[in-house]
């Protein structure tokens, strides 16, 4: 079948990829427009996806349920967001290192919890094969879609219909513009931080699930490579709207996904270059779309992001 | 982000009598110490709790660390060979830190400057050792300079955010590393490792007189001492310093803010690159994946810690070059997994940040007022 497709397995296989790889971009991109809306920036979520990626696949290795393993590294992930939620509601105390210092943290106990999962094969997550048999297997692959996707997609409407319509979202979206508004009508910002920070670590935990439940599907230290660094920057790309987040996930998805399908059709002169696509996207698409001189549209005011 | 940048030393108030003024500088001076001493105590406390959770004697592993990293000249020799680059990639986030910038692309600027210094070393093979050892020091210092400067640039033009497009260029470098030594200057007897070409025995660092431990050791200790006159003592520092502390008056006051941006950041990312042709030169040899081993994310560790102050470094990289120094004998006598060294390093890292909420505290106790 490959011989087949000729080239054209290269958009193909990018686009299938891009399906792949987006999942866990969308979901951690989703966790931290929710914990930047409320004016907190959350660097730490690389280390709360990789904390979330060993912790589900240890869970679902010990019980046998994949779905087990995807909520208990959400629930890790939120554990990890109240604590740099609340090391950062100290006076003084600057939340992007604190980030620094959390995605350190996080590695270190997933590589140091995870040596036992390195070997073992835990159950992973079931992928849907949307073309019903209908198509030759090369593109049934491209339409074998993982339910988190699913849950994905409709999570970014959600959410953004929640920040705009519902008491919830503006009290967020309040508390990330202005603290002292928010203060001025009774509400305190600490605990609606705290908690956004925490529903962003559900989110991130859920993407680190993804790497190691489905799609590479296994627990490894090198299973993450910047993804959960670069949601940061792809929801700058998305101006701080969740449904842009979809799109912004299936660009950097794609480009991910550009290496390999390269390599799957034979070109592997500078594998390693393709397969630093994303990076090389992310700067560029921040070179871009910052302004030395203006804050950018959509931008909560209270980010520290740009002081 | 300027309160990273800012020190207590400076804070005195010149109202006061020269009595008083000395009160406040001693006062600043001892919470400068106290506060990171606090946070290396908790976060230290926080990592016995957590071996107690795991079912570790706490006593028994901070016995190892301190025979591992400390308890014999051997060990000794370890933490400083261990130190030497920490020294390096630390002053790559402690000098843009002092402009309020926060670049922690440490790793990647590290790995390019040792790749550079190989293929300078390899390619000048035949050449006077000292020609061809300056030229890889040169070499490692613009590779690792000229990539961290074009974060300093996308943020003083494009006014992207620092801290991310650092580590995205660090991500990248070592991407670019792979590609080299996996490709163009790939030294094809390399099998199993792909690797440069060997630099040659004539070209490599020596030892310290009367030591095992490399001259790199020296050259960091020398470069933390030139950075800390240059940010102290120096009309240039002076001014890095003013934009640390008002970037809008800095202006104002007709400083040049950009080249001083880019300048720190190609300063920090030259000591970076200085780091890995040392690594290359009096350890490795060759350039390969042995060179991205977590200097870099340590050493930010490291310049938190010292509070980016270049003199403060010192230790702190010899106290790091420790606790790493130590992670064998952990793995060889408890078992443990080789991470409990990042936990450590990770729980010293949130504790050291969390305490700055105590600064400006503690000094009406220290200064009796």
């Amino acid at each position: 079948m490959d011989g087949d497709l000729g080239l054209w397995g290269v958009p193909l296989a990018i686009f299938a990829g891009a399906i792949r790889v987006s999942t866990p971009f969308l979901f951690v991109s989703l966790g931290e427009c929710i914990t930047e809306k409320a004016g907190r920036i959350n660097l730490g979520l690389e280390g709360t996806l990789v904390f979330g990626a060993m912790a589900g696949y240890a869970i679902s290795y010990n019980t046998g349920s994949p779905w087990l393993g995807v909520l208990a590294a959400a629930l890790a992930g939120s554990l990890f967001g109240v604590l740099h939620g609340l090391i950062c509601s100290l006076p003084k105390v600057n939340d992007v290192a604190v980030g620094i210092a959390l995605m350190l943290l996080g590695t270190g106990l997933a590589f140091f919890f995870g040596k036992p999962y390195i070997q073992p094969k835990a159950p992973i997550l079931p992928g849907f094969d949307l073309s019903f048999g209908l198509l030759p297997p090369r593109l049934a692959e491209a339409a074998t879609i993982n339910p988190l996707f699913l849950i994905g997609l409709a999570a970014a409407p959600i959410l953004a219909w929640g920040f705009r319509n519902t008491r919830t979202g503006l009290v967020v979206r309040m508390v990330g513009d202005s603290g002292d508004a928010a203060k001025a009508v009774g509400i305190a910002a600490m605990p609606v931080r705290v908690a956004a920070t925490a529903a962003g670590g559900f989110f991130a935990g859920i993407g680190g699930a993804f790497l190691s439940l489905y799609y590479p599907g296994s627990w490894n230290e090198a299973l993450s490579s910047g993804q959960g660094l670069m949601a940061v920057a792809l929801v700058i790309f998305a101006r701080w709207n969740p449904v842009a987040c979809v799109w912004a996930a299936f660009v950097f998805g794609g480009a991910g996904a550009l290496g390999p399908a390269l390599q799957s059709v034979g070109v592997t002169q500078g594998y390693y270059l393709f397969n630093a696509a994303p990076y090389l996207l992310t700067l560029v698409i921040m070179a871009v779309m910052c302004s030395r001189k203006q804050s950018l549209a959509g931008m909560p005011a209270e980010l520290g992001i740009a002081r | 982000m300027a309160a990273v940048a800012e020190t207590s030393g400076e804070a005195a108030s010149p109202t006061r009598g020269a009595w008083a003024l000395d009160r406040d500088r001693l006062g600043a001076i001892a919470e400068a110490i106290a506060i990171p001493l606090i946070a290396l105590l908790a976060g230290a406390a926080l990592f016995a709790l957590f071996m107690l959770a795991t079912g570790y004697d706490p006593v028994e592993v901070y016995a190892l660390i301190w025979a591992g990293g400390f308890g014999s000249s051997f060990s000794w020799s370890n933490t400083l060979l261990r130190a030497a680059p920490l020294l390096l990639t630390a002053l790559y986030t402690a000098v843009p830190a002092r402009l309020g910038l926060v670049v922690i692309g440490n790793e990647g600027a590290l790995v390019l400057g040792g790749v550079a210094a190989a293929g300078i070393g390899f390619a000048l093979a035949g050449a006077p050792a000292a020609v061809a050892i300056v030229a890889m020091g040169l070499a490692g210092m613009l590779a690792g300079g000229i990539w961290v400067a074009l974060a300093g640039a996308l943020r003083h033009f494009r006014g992207v955010n620092e801290t991310i497009s650092s580590l995205l260029l660090s991500y990248l470098a070592i991407a670019l590393m792979n590609h080299l030594v996996e490709g163009p200057l790939r030294d094809p007897a390399s099998l199993n490792k792909p690797s440069t070409g060997h630099i040659g025995d004539g070209f490599m660092l020596g030892a310290l007189p009367g030591t095992d431990i490399h001259v790199g050791l020296a050259i960091g200790i020398v470069v933390c001492l030139i950075c800390h006159v240059l940010i102290r003592h120096t009309r240039t520092g002076f001014a890095m310093r003013v934009v640390g502390g008002n970037p809008a008056a800095a202006r104002l006051a007709g400083l040049g803010v950009g080249p001083l941006l880019i300048g720190a950041c190609f300063l920090g990312g030259a000591a970076a690159g200085l780091a890995g042709m040392i690594e290359v030169a009096a350890v490795h040899g060759r350039a390969n994946a042995s060179l991205a081993v977590g200097y870099g994310y340590t050493g930010i560790l490291v310049a938190f810690l010292a509070r980016h102050n270049a003199l403060a470094i010192v230790p702190v990289a010899i106290l790091l070059g420790g606790i790493g120094a130590s992670s064998g004998l952990l793995q060889r006598r408890l078992d443990l997994p080789d991470a409990s060294v990042l936990v450590l390093q990770g729980l010293l890292f949130v504790a050291i940040l969390a305490s700055e909420t105590l600064r400006g505290r503690l000094r009406p106790y220290f200064s009796g007022r």
